[in-house]
């Protein structure tokens, strides 16, 4: 069997909707939600990957090193706004974060 | 040169003494006004010779005012024997007062104002008898309306005074609005309101008709009724006098120059001044005429009950105004002007005369409490006598009079010359002639003579006023006692025709004058004399032989009395039918229109609003994953939408 573009896809897919039930379903932990961004990003970083390969080019991969760099910046700062919004509030949990309650 | 300067130097005097009162002093202020009026008065005389015995006129372009397409107005001084007469009029009765308001108000603090307004008035009548179109007219005829308001309400501490300037200002506008719709209505038809032109062009459309508020009617008679309206308004005639009465809240001498003398008398002057055109109206002469009577008649019955005594001179004039206005109806036109003329020294006197009074009593106006001044006050006395006389037209027939003997039984016998309905125009005026020399008398009596009604003490400090007012007083009591005798061969009958030099048209009047003197049967000069003869009797019958009558008689006629008393109740009439309903109407736009639509509808709005938000604020539920839910909804529908959108392609 061939591994064609459709199983990259499929699993990048899966990937995605992961994360994006992950953002929805967790009631938790900021930091889930975090990891979720993290894991959606992946997914879209092998859409570019297995695109790039498939039409032969190579942008779609220099592509995915910036959404590399641009996920670890994110990474950086949301884990920071966690730490300092814990000092603040004393928690993380997701339900408690809802100061913009109209 | 001479003309502008007998315009504008009352004009420069109120300017002064309007802008800079207060660092010129009360004194100063006083002495420009008047010493500028006192020349404008002497220039007066010098004009009228000029255009009354030399037969000069003139036209003076001041200046250029509005050029609008057809429209071309300038300012111009139109002097003609007319003109000189008002010129006469106005100055002299305006520098008397001036003198006579030195005196008058030497304890009012704001004098420097009331001088300002006084000579800011006379500089509008003279603008307005100046004007050669109707424009510079309207706006003289505008600006004495002003200075009359700022004048009755010039004690404005007081809230009657503010309550009676606002009715003039507003009885006014009624027949302003007929005015201005007459000057427009001459636009429409001659497309100028240059007198001249006017004139010129008249007779070519008099019997035409033109399309008015949906009626085709007569085009001069509409006009002139129009016009007419307006001289209603100013002239205080019957229907539109109401605000007249109540102007005498001013100080008097603004009563004596503005509400007797002059102002009042812009409709007559207006009437006369386009006599070219009323001439052509036979239709809007004869409601002039039917006006002026019943004017002349109903004023006087009710000056012959009331007991305030600046109110019964005030109806007097009323009264006065319509016998103008009977003798212009009549198309003699020349009458109305002598009667003008001789009537503003006689009536400025007698409200000098009750101002002097007034003053010595500290602004007591009750002829009620009255009474015995004679020997307290002798020339305030004699020469409210030679006004009483004047007024009342005493003098005997075929020897010779005081003023008004000569100019207003000129107008009754007139009137009986002209054929009108079953003479009523005639019996009005002789039965208000009667009716003048019993209020006149009346008054005389009743401040004069009799035992006093004053508190002892007060009546024994009283005196005589000082001598700026005197001074005043003698001046025009002179014009009363001979205005008539010196006029009456050159103001009317054979020898008015050179000297009005056709400022106004005398056709009729020659006629007329025919007829006065070789028609009529001799009772007809005699029945003035009699009227007024039986109406001096009246008030010593009633006052002096049997004082005990007045109170009777009242008893007896009580319903006329209180009629009459009442002054017909127009008042109350007019409170009915247009102030109370006004009053409802502005009600309900405040409350329902005001208060509940306008209001209603922009609280409503901010209302509406609050409460939307107020709901839409429920789905900000502040959860994150709230957001990024409604986010990929969102994403997933656009995506859906391009999808599709692309798919139909």
């Amino acid at each position: 069997m061939t591994i064609g573009i459709e199983h990259y896809l499929t699993v990048a897919a899966s990937l995605f909707t992961l994360g994006m039930l992950g953002i929805f379903l967790n009631r938790k932990n900021v930091i889930v939600i975090l990891m979720s961004i993290e894991l959606m990003l992946l997914a879209v970083n092998i859409n570019f990957v297995a695109f790039s390969h498939f039409l032969g080019d190579l942008v779609g991969q220099v592509f995915a090193l910036l959404v590399l760099t641009v996920a670890a910046a994110e990474a950086a700062i949301g884990l920071a706004i966690v730490v300092v919004y814990y000092r603040n509030r004393g928690s993380i949990a997701v339900d408690d974060v809802n100061m913009m309650k109209g | 040169m001479i003309y502008a300067a007998i315009v504008f130097l009352p004009g420069l005097g109120a300017l002064i003494v309007g802008f800079f009162g207060r660092l010129l002093g009360v004194r100063a202020s006083e002495v420009i006004t008047t010493s500028l009026l006192f020349v404008s008065c002497i220039l007066s005389w010098i004009v009228f010779w000029r255009m009354g015995f030399e037969h000069e006129t003139d036209n003076v372009t001041v200046l250029r005012w509005i050029t609008s397409g057809e429209l071309d107005v300038s300012w111009a001084l139109k002097v003609d024997t007319l003109t000189a007469v008002m010129f006469v009029v106005v100055t002299t009765v305006s520098a008397l007062v001036h003198v006579y308001s030195i005196g008058y108000m030497s304890e009012d603090p704001s004098r420097p104002r009331f001088f300002s307004y006084l000579s800011g008035f006379t500089f509008s009548m003279l603008m307005l008898v100046t004007s050669d179109n109707l424009l510079q007219l309207f706006f003289g005829w505008e600006g004495v309306g002003l200075f009359s308001y700022l004048l009755i309400g010039f004690w404005y501490e007081k809230e009657s005074a503010n309550a009676a300037a606002i009715k003039a200002f507003i009885v006014n506008r009624v027949g302003d609005f007929g005015f201005a719709l007459g000057i427009f209505g001459l636009f429409a038809i001659f497309r100028t309101i240059n007198l001249d032109a006017l004139f010129e062009a008249a007779p070519a459309v008099a019997g035409q008709t033109f399309a008015f508020l949906g009626y085709e009617v007569d085009i001069l008679t509409t006009l002139c009724l129009l016009l007419f309206m307006g001289a209603m308004g100013k002239s205080a005639q019957f229907l539109l006098h109401t605000w007249l009465p109540d102007a005498m809240e001013g100080p008097t001498p603004v009563s004596a120059l503005i509400h007797a003398a002059t102002m009042v008398t812009a409709g007559v002057f207006m009437v006369a001044r386009l006599s070219p055109i009323f001439e052509l109206a036979p239709i809007a002469l004869g409601f002039v005429t039917l006006v002026g009577s019943f004017t002349a008649f109903f004023a006087a019955t009710i000056a012959v009950c009331q007991n305030d005594i600046k109110r019964v001179i005030a109806y007097s004039t009323c009264s006065q105004l319509g016998y103008m206005f009977a003798a212009c109806g009549l198309g003699a036109f020349s009458m109305g002007i002598f009667h003008l003329f001789c009537h503003a020294f006689f009536k400025s006197l007698l409200f000098l005369c009750a101002g002097s009074v007034k003053h010595a009593l500290h602004e007591e106006q009750d002829m009620r409490k009255m009474g015995g001044l004679a020997t307290k006050m002798p020339i305030t006395w004699l020469m409210m006598i030679a006004g009483g006389l004047a007024l009342s037209g005493f003098g005997i027939p075929h020897i010779g009079g005081f003023a008004g003997f000569y100019s207003k039984d000129a107008i009754i016998v007139a009137s009986y010359a002209k054929e009108t309905y079953n003479q009523y125009a005639f019996w009005l005026l002789l039965f208000g002639a009667f009716l003048t020399a019993v209020y006149i008398w009346r008054l005389i009596l009743m401040t004069f003579h009799g035992k006093t009604r004053i508190e002892p003490g007060e009546y024994r400090k009283m005196h005589e006023s000082p001598l700026t007012m005197t001074f005043a007083l003698m001046c025009l009591g002179f014009g009363a006692a001979f205005a008539g005798a010196l006029g009456i061969h050159t103001f009317i009958g054979e020898g008015a025709n050179a000297f009005w030099n056709n400022a106004v048209v005398q056709k009729t009047e020659v006629e007329l004058f025919q007829i006065m003197h070789h028609d009529l049967p001799e009772w007809v000069h005699w029945s003035t004399f009699s009227a007024m003869a039986l109406g001096t009797f009246m008030p010593f019958l009633f006052y002096v032989i049997a004082p005990g009558l007045p109170a009777l008689t009242t008893r007896i006629f009580r319903p006329i009395y209180l009629f009459l008393l009442n002054k017909w109740y127009i008042d109350e009439l007019y409170d009915f039918i247009f102030v109370r309903p006004t009053f409802w109407i502005a009600n309900v736009l405040w409350k329902v229109g005001d208060v509940g639509i306008i209001n209603g509808m922009i609280d409503g709005t901010a209302a509406g609003v609050y409460r939307v938000t107020n709901r839409v604020v429920k789905l900000q539920t502040g959860y994150i994953y709230h957001y990024a839910f409604a986010m990929l909804i969102g994403v997933a529908l656009i995506l859906s939408w391009f999808m599709i959108m692309s798919g139909a392609q």
